[in-house]
């Protein structure tokens, strides 16, 4: 099975229900991406596919064959994950760390799609749990990558 | 976790430094395949043992902690673990002030196992928010320490006494000549010398980083994912390992009906019964996962004696609060003032309530993993999430039967803890590696399933408590009688005594700070069948609720507004009244409510004050209801912890724990049936989602007490300042969480 990531093709050979997060951590060594829950609810896994935020684990692997994957180990590498990694910076965002791969990648694929986004998009968009509560941090975070 | 002792003052300084190892990128875990640790360490280091090396008094070898590479950054291992609370930075910049090196310079990583790092008054772990308070002032002076053996290897290069030199961040002057010395070249000089003692510490006024808004060294790494956290880790030939554990605790494997057509899954390794689980190891987790939970596995209970705690097959929260509920009488005291018995006898008016708190789940993001490696020198390497490596140390030595210094702990920064991390019976996944890694001869990576870590997390345990007060003709509380019911973490860990109360099961009601004339604290224990631990704030996460929930009771049943009382209460205390108006004034200006806001919304407001960890805190929340819930919209805080090293990460650290109060006060339950947990993943067991998240206001107040916690401080008051607010508007006390157990309706309109 081909999949391309981060612009680059990797030949796997897999059972291809495996869902993508497991192929990226275990098979590919990108650990940036993490594991919080296995069932789409915390969402520390979103990973881009064709520019839309995706949880990857509970994405199979197969049904990504042929898509373009964005992990956030290319995130500076695309100019709007790049303001969104300045902003993060800036604002401090960070406690635990654990789910920001997700957020960054959620709000690289908000800004991408509604690169001004009211408060409402905003609240739509950042929907990834965080358990150090750094929710209010995370929104100032994406109305600055806005701005900037 | 409250009343550890204070810090051992060093009596004395040993100057025996250790070589340092410039060849080293990093102390520990840089390179995991390659074995990074290989700096000569003092052996021992096991929990409870600091008399083992008397010769070491803990904080004070420059060596063991700080590293100057040749491009003259800092390598500091620090003796408490990250995991988002920012104690990587704080010691980057305390370290940093004396040492005269910019907190950016700073590459910081969890210390190994040793009397070194045995900072807590010959104890080491990070909690009870007691990091920076209790290293703050040896962590001082192992800067300065530091900064003057560099000025002494330049004073013997140069040739010029030290006086006639300086520092500037990173570098040695020598203004007389116009020279200046990187300290990357004069670490391997400075290594050699003695530890001077007592070296003078910089004014306060002239601090560059302690006190300021530092930003966060671990910052850009969490921002593009390259942190690395337990779960990231892998060594050469290593096995990936999964587990099924038995459903209710105690049950043990028995017939496995499928293993044969499990070992022929792709990539399978082999197949174990552990104790109380069933693992599969294979060439990669997702493998290893499937395997495991394809196996019919049929479960037996305990055997008689066994050593493991079991869960009754009968056991459900109901009925374990039913039981809290029942028991009657005042139970063993803590505390006692004045004459409770005769001033309620007395009271014009007695005001009684009774109230409970659930089991809670820390829920943190990362599941617990382990690796665990034997090498071939007979040492045991293990990476696991910890909060306290001594006491990992001890017991991986027990498991895998060998001596103590042989086992190697790496403590990587965790993916959130809140108590999560320390050593727990059958709820910490490094045993079952060590167990596996045993078995095969190869080093395994064991990753617990987020549905196995609900089933084995150690949970706040839950209470009861009962209040009763008695009020003089005018309103005024004369006499409070206090009981809680249940078990304290501290007591199931590190140990109870009948004839003693457990601190960690009456903080936050014992403690408190109003003129009450007559009171008494009690606590009636009853076992919990629960593996319960710490959960940030510990006791106080759920007794200030009781406390301050009860104290606007008694204000209303005085026909007094709940935050003049407290202020009347607080009159002969001006730091704890300060405090108060100063979140009153935060809020701009004190209103109970109800009132209409901006918006159209019916909100009111709730008060709380709270003494956790050493600090001083009041909180003051605004909340309005909507459909049958409470909506937060304001929270404001002002916390006294005496002095501070990072404004910026105090106020971080505050909205995280108004997050995770709010968290418990609304949402969060762990509720059993049959003996075992209902909830598996965050789908049954919601923690704050986003859009319940309300603005959060702080303000540091720096009274100049001795310095208090940050980590917990701020969570104890957010849940009684919510319900009390939300019981204005439903206009009947709410006794019980979470607050989504009930209908609430706005009955005060």
């Amino acid at each position: 099975m081909d999949i391309t990531i981060n612009g680059q093709l990797h030949q796997l050979d897999i059972e291809p229900d495996t869902p993508l997060l497991w192929v990226l951590r275990d098979e590919l060594g990108m650990t940036g991406t993490k594991y919080g829950c296995g069932v789409a609810q915390c969402g520390a896994c979103t990973v881009l596919v064709d520019g839309q935020a995706t949880r990857s684990c509970v994405t199979p692997v197969e049904a990504v064959a042929g898509s373009q994957i964005m992990t956030i180990e290319a995130v500076t590498q695309d100019p709007v994950g790049q303001k969104v990694v300045e902003a993060w910076v800036s604002q401090q965002v960070a406690q635990c760390g654990y789910c920001q791969s997700g957020q960054v990648m959620a709000a690289t694929a908000l800004l991408k799609q509604t690169p001004k986004p009211s408060d409402e998009d905003i609240a739509a968009a950042m929907v990834n749990l965080c358990r150090c509560g750094t929710y209010n941090a995370i929104a100032a975070a994406v109305r600055h990558a806005a701005q900037a | 976790m409250n009343e550890m002792r204070p810090l051992l003052k060093a009596a004395t300084r040993k100057s025996d430094a250790l070589p340092l190892n410039l060849s080293r990128r990093s102390f520990l875990g840089a390179s995991l395949g390659a074995l990074a640790l290989g700096v000569v360490l003092p052996a021992g280091g096991r929990a409870f043992a600091q008399e083992a090396a008397p010769a070491i008094v803990p904080g004070t070898r420059v060596n063991a902690y700080i590293q100057i590479q040749p491009d003259s950054t800092v390598l500091f291992r620090s003796a408490f673990i990250e995991g988002g609370q920012g104690i990587f930075t704080a010691m980057a910049q305390i370290v940093g002030e004396e040492l005269d090196v910019d907190p950016t310079q700073f590459v910081v990583e969890g210390a190994p196992p040793g009397p070194d790092y045995t900072l807590i008054g010959g104890y080491r772990f990070t909690g009870g928010s007691m990091s920076v308070r209790k290293s703050y002032d040896a962590m001082r002076q192992l800067g300065a320490a530091a900064r003057q053996m560099l000025l002494q290897a330049a004073a013997t290069q140069l040739g010029v006494p030290m006086a006639e030199l300086a520092t500037q961040p990173g570098r040695v002057i020598y203004a007389a000549s116009n020279r200046s010395i990187p300290y990357g070249d004069l670490a391997t000089a400075a290594a050699a010398l003695p530890v001077p003692t007592d070296v003078p510490l910089r004014a306060r006024e002239d601090f560059r980083w302690i006190g300021k808004p530092v930003a966060r060294i671990d910052i850009r790494d969490k921002s593009t994912g390259k942190a690395t956290y337990a779960i990231d880790l892998k060594v050469d030939g290593m096995l990936y390992g999964a587990v099924q554990h038995g459903v209710r605790l105690g049950m043990e494997p028995g017939a496995l009906a499928n293993e044969d057509e499990v070992k022929a899954m792709p990539g399978v390794h082999s197949v174990h019964r552990l104790p109380g689980a069933v693992a599969v190891l294979a060439n990669s987790w997702w493998r290893a996962r499937r395997a495991v939970e394809a196996l019919q596995i049929t479960w037996a209970e305990a055997a008689p004696g066994s050593t493991v705690r079991v869960m009754p097959a009968d056991y459900s929260s109901e009925k374990h609060l039913a039981d809290l509920k029942a028991r009657t009488g005042d139970g063993l005291a803590f505390e006692t003032h004045g004459e409770v018995g005769p001033a309620l006898a007395g009271a014009a008016r007695i005001v009684e309530a009774s109230f409970d708190a659930p089991h809670l789940a820390h829920a943190q993001l990362e599941p617990p993993s382990a690796i665990a490696r034997f090498n071939a020198d007979g040492t045991l390497e293990v990476w696991a999430p910890n909060q306290a490596p001594e006491m990992f140390q001890a017991d991986a030595a027990k498991v895998a039967g060998i001596a103590p210094e042989k086992v190697i702990i790496h403590s990587p920064i965790l993916g959130g803890f809140f108590g999560r991390h320390f050593l727990y019976q059958t709820a910490n996944p490094y045993q079952q590696a060590i167990i596996l890694a045993k078995a095969t001869g190869r080093p395994v990576k064991l990753l617990w399933t987020r549905e196995e870590e609900f089933l084995r997390d150690a949970l706040r345990p839950m209470s009861v408590a009962r209040f009763r007060a008695g009020l003089d003709a005018s309103g005024m509380p004369v006499a409070l009688s206090a009981v809680t019911v249940g078990e304290g973490a501290t007591g199931r860990w590190f140990g109870r005594t009948a004839d003693k109360v457990d601190s960690s099961a009456v903080e936050g009601i014992a403690g408190k700070v109003y003129a009450i004339g007559n009171r008494r604290v009690g606590q009636i224990h009853v076992d919990d069948p629960a593996i319960i631990g710490f959960w940030r704030s510990v006791g106080h996460s759920m007794n200030d609720f009781f406390y301050e929930t009860f104290f606007d009771e008694m204000a209303d049943a005085g026909k007094q507004d709940p935050y003049e009382l407290r202020r009347r209460l607080l009159a002969d205390s001006p730091r704890h009244r300060a405090l108060i108006e100063a979140v009153a004034e935060l809020s701009g200006g004190w209103k109970r409510g109800p009132f209409t806001a901006e918006d159209g919304t019916r909100r009111a407001r709730g008060v709380a004050m709270a003494s956790p960890f050493g600090s001083e805190v009041a909180t003051i929340a605004e909340v309005s209801l909507k459909q049958g819930e409470v909506v937060v919209h304001n929270v404001w805080v002002a916390v006294d912890p005496g002095s501070i090293v990072n404004p910026a990460i105090i106020e971080a650290q505050v909205n995280s724990a108004v997050a995770l109060g709010l968290s418990s006060a609304l949402l969060e339950e762990v509720v059993y049936e049959g003996g075992v947990p209902r909830a598996r993943n965050y789908d049954g067991y919601p923690i704050l989602p986003p859009d319940r998240m309300p603005k959060v206001h702080v303000r540091i107040v720096e009274s100049g007490a001795p310095m208090g916690g940050i980590g917990e401080p701020g969570l104890p008051g957010v849940p009684p300042a919510v319900v009390n607010a939300a019981s204005v508007l439903t206009g009947q006390r709410i006794r019980s969480l979470p607050l989504s157990r009930s209908n609430l309706t706005d009955m005060a309109g």
